[in-house]
């Protein structure tokens, strides 16, 4: 295949300004991942070109992008789930709504800022028990979904909501608290609850489901988000 | 340049990184820097299980844990530090669950354990539940935990920050450089203790489940500093990576009961480890499965297996077995969600309804920077310690593993060593001082760095890359050859010299440099596939994870010992053994 990639260009040592620019890659493979072509273009033709990446299959978190618009990760994203013909086009620009410092890549500070302020860790003052503190597999399921969140942003940069106001804690931050404040071994709901009441917290959310549909873990974050609202309201 | 002073700084914020770094900042000043955000680590990307004998289904003790990993290890672990190994894996496994850490739960409650690679009951050979996990994600949630518990704990991180070298004053460690991406600026960690847990280093090869980032950086450093690199040449090609790609597919999917098929739909393991056999261990199954394609029995004669987790293949095997033991769909759903989504991604193959196509991928090294059980790096045939400088995890060799690493056990070595490593670390820094700085402390790597950031000569950095991992595939990869390990350590060299004077770098600037530090990465990557082709081509036996079509038998008598690879001043490699520890597990043959 042939596949022209249109990639949102910026580098603050020598550009003024974000520009659009274009690289046609030959002997694509309707298997390859973004990330490998990307590769291609930074191997091949031009070295500046620079973005994040680590485990190149959708674990590490590192490779959030909007890709033809969506919120995907790179290494999870492949050329046919674009292009169904002999030649096509994708589009790759960052993620939106954290500033942008060179090429694909965001500066992620109020991002982890955000999940820092939610008390993502387990918080159980008693003196722990010789051996592992029981649980039931069904108390464990309870929160499964958000342990699987890998902090890749895709979520929180799709929100509408944390475009308009990035004060507002965002989906990650939500799946992080709600990892905590539904373990039966955790004892600090009520903190993580009332930080999540206030104003930058799950009310900014308008149920717009952007968050779900970005997550390359497949969270249903939105959900998640109402378990959230709903413990608030039952306390 | 900035100048920093912390008691300890940890390079590598991985499992080995974090857990050092929760002993050590409870007590002294502690700054974890890492290439990437802390989350970013291949320790996320572990999928089976981690390692002890909880007993929490049946009978386990963690003696038959140690045997297993001396017999694993071709008999090169150094028995003493496996002994507390396992009996410290069970307190280990214990406190990750306090510090929150969501395992996999029996009905009872506790901890969820399924059989792995190796791991057997030493009474009747079977396969025995000891793998503690949690789905098939163990690593991600040990990951995510730790970094919980730093973040907690206010643990100071310097998040995308290079380390490129090591500071020595008059034979002394006395800190690291390191470049911050983001700005290009350099900085100086000034430390009195040092610990490396740099992880591995898989882009030596092409097949590969390993992470781009993952080359070797910590022991290339060490190395050009002078410490010696202990058993490079025993490297673990993991059975079953995804065909072409290299993307890891547990072991656990075995430990549920999946089957390796060849192309006349036998269970070719059957052959080649009776007892166990698809649970053998990796070098074991590895070799099968070259043989296997080698024989032509890949599936259609490609260079490839299946792996078989169909509920109805699965509960055929049980049922032939006598086990009374069935699995359904929605069980491998919930057991193995990752392995699903892999296939499915990237292969368009759904496992509960066709077999997936695997080949034997580089995974893990058993060797590296040689340290003692406290994670202190020793630097001769003596294990003479270096004082103030560390080393724990994959990067590090106690040595545990020895030619070849049981499954699960790379975790628990993160979580153990990790934690002694921290621990070491505060009583040294107790009593410890300063080394000074050495004058103009970063001159020699900056040096460096601005000859790579000018490099205009004509070869690539990805085309160098390239050839050097065809040339360390077809010569010291799965099967080896005296001529080809030759000849791979003759193409290496020249691989070098073109490195140092006709490379080509892109990106002069400073801002995330990323065509600067690739580049830099690569000549990591060459010193450490020198250090591994030339330390297999002496070892004239097949051990483990070195195997040899020349040399096919153990040779107890003359390589019962560990190889230690130092750079002599002129730059080439200097060899020297050192003696296995062997207490009371005498050398035997390996059958599974």
């Amino acid at each position: 295949m042939e596949i022209t990639l249109r990639i949102r260009r910026y580098n603050p040592e020598v550009d003024e300004k974000p520009y659009w620019a274009e690289y046609t890659l030959e002997n694509v493979e309707r298997t390859d991942r973004v990330l490998d072509l990307l590769h291609r273009v930074k191997w091949e033709i031009d070295g500046t070109l620079s973005f994040r990446r680590s485990c190149a299959h959708g674990v590490c978190g590192s490779d959030a992008m909007r890709i033809n618009g969506m919120n995907l990760l790179a290494c999870k994203a492949l050329v046919k789930d674009f292009v169904k013909g002999a030649k096509g086009r994708i589009q790759v620009e960052p993620i939106l709504g954290l500033p942008v410092i060179k090429d694909l890549i965001v500066d992620m500070d109020t991002f982890f800022e955000h999940y820092r302020t939610v008390m993502p860790y387990f918080i159980n003052d008693e003196e722990p028990p010789e051996r592992e503190r029981l649980q039931s597999p069904e108390e464990r399921a309870i929160f499964d979904e958000s342990t699987k969140c890998i902090l890749c942003a895709a979520c929180t940069t799709s929100c509408p909501s944390f475009w308009a106001n990035e004060t507002y804690l965002g989906p990650a931050a939500i799946v992080q608290a709600h990892r905590f404040i539904f373990d039966s071994r955790d004892q600090a709901a009520s903190e993580r609850l009332a930080i999540l009441s206030e104003e930058n917290g799950v009310w900014r959310c308008r149920t717009i489901y952007n968050c779900t549909m970005a997550c390359p873990r497949e969270i249903p974050i939105t959900q998640l988000i109402a378990e959230v609202k709903k413990e608030i309201g039952r306390r | 340049m900035k100048v920093h002073q912390f008691d300890a700084v940890i390079v590598g914020a991985g499992g080995a990184g974090l857990m050092a770094a929760l002993y050590a900042s409870r007590e002294i000043k502690t700054a974890v820097i890492s290439k990437l955000y802390p989350t970013r680590s291949h320790t996320g990307a572990a999928q089976g299980g981690i390692g002890a004998a909880l007993g929490n289904h049946e009978e386990d003790h963690w003696e038959w844990h140690a045997f297993d990993t001396v017999k694993g290890s071709d008999y090169l672990a150094d028995q003493d530090a496996v002994d507390l190994f396992c009996q410290e894996a069970i307190e280990a496994v214990i406190e990750l669950e306090h510090m929150g850490l969501p395992f996999d739960r029996t009905p009872e409650g506790k901890i969820s354990q399924r059989p792995f690679g190796g791991h057997t009951n030493n009474e009747t050979g079977r396969p025995v539940r000891r793998a503690c996990h949690a789905a098939d994600r163990t690593g991600h949630m040990i990951l995510q935990t730790l970094y919980q518990q730093c973040i907690k704990n206010n643990v100071n991180f310097f998040d995308e920050f290079h380390v490129v070298d090591l500071i020595m004053n008059d034979g002394r460690p006395a800190g690291v450089v390191a470049v911050e991406i983001g700005t290009g600026e350099v900085h100086v960690f000034h430390a009195k203790a040092i610990l490396f847990a740099t992880g591995g280093w898989g882009k030596v090869w092409q097949i590969t489940s390993n992470a781009h980032t993952l080359t070797g950086d910590g022991n290339a450093i060490l190395f050009r500093r002078g410490i010696p690199l202990e058993d490079m040449e025993f490297f673990q090609f993991h059975p079953t990576g995804i065909y072409r790609l290299g993307i890891l597919i547990t072991e656990g999917v075995r430990g549920e009961g999946g089957v390796l098929l060849n192309d006349k739909g036998e269970r070719f393991m059957e052959r080649y480890a009776p007892s166990i056999k698809d649970l053998a261990s990796r070098d074991v199954v590895s070799r099968a499965i070259y043989l296997e394609i080698k024989e032509g029995r890949g599936i259609n004669g490609k260079g490839y297996v299946h792996l078989d987790i169909r509920p109805e293949t699965v509960n055929k095997y049980f049922a032939e077995e006598g086990s009374d033991r069935r699995i359904d769909r929605e069980y491998v759903e919930s057991k193995l969600p990752d392995i699903l989504d892999f296939c499915r991604t990237y292969i368009g193959i759904d496992p509960v309804e066709e077999p997936m196509p695997v080949q034997p991928t580089a995974h893990y090294g058993m060797g590296g920077i040689p340290t003692n059980i406290h994670g202190e790096v020793v630097i001769d045939e003596n294990n003479t310690v270096l004082p103030g400088l560390y080393a724990a995890g994959e990067c590090a060799c106690v040595s545990v593993h020895g030619a070849n690493r049981l499954g699960t056990n790379s975790l628990t070595d993160l979580i153990v060593f990790g934690r002694r490593g921290g621990q070491a670390m505060v009583e040294y820094c107790k009593q410890a001082d300063f080394v000074p700085l050495p004058e103009n402390p970063a001159g020699e790597v900056e040096a460096e760095l601005e000859r790579l950031r000018n490099a205009s000569g004509k070869t690539r950095v990805a085309d160098l890359r390239a050839e050097m991992q065809e040339v360390m595939s077809d010569y010291v990869g799965v099967f080896r050859l005296e001529e080809g390990m030759a000849k791979a350590v003759e193409e290496i060299r020249e691989l070098k010299e073109r490195y140092a004077t006709d490379l080509h770098v892109d990106d002069r600037g400073n801002v995330f440099n990323y065509d600067l530090l690739e580049a830099w990465e690569l000549g990591a990557l060459l010193d450490i596939a020198e250090v591994t082709a030339v330390s297999a081509l002496a070892r004239k036996e097949s051990r483990g994870a070195h195997s040899r079509d020349d040399y096919p038998k153990r040779d107890d008598v003359n390589w019962l010992k560990h190889t230690l690879a130092y750079q002599k001043p002129d730059g080439g490699i200097e060899l020297k053994y050192k003696p296995v520890v062997i207490t009371k597990y005498q050398p035997k043959e390996r059958v599974y």
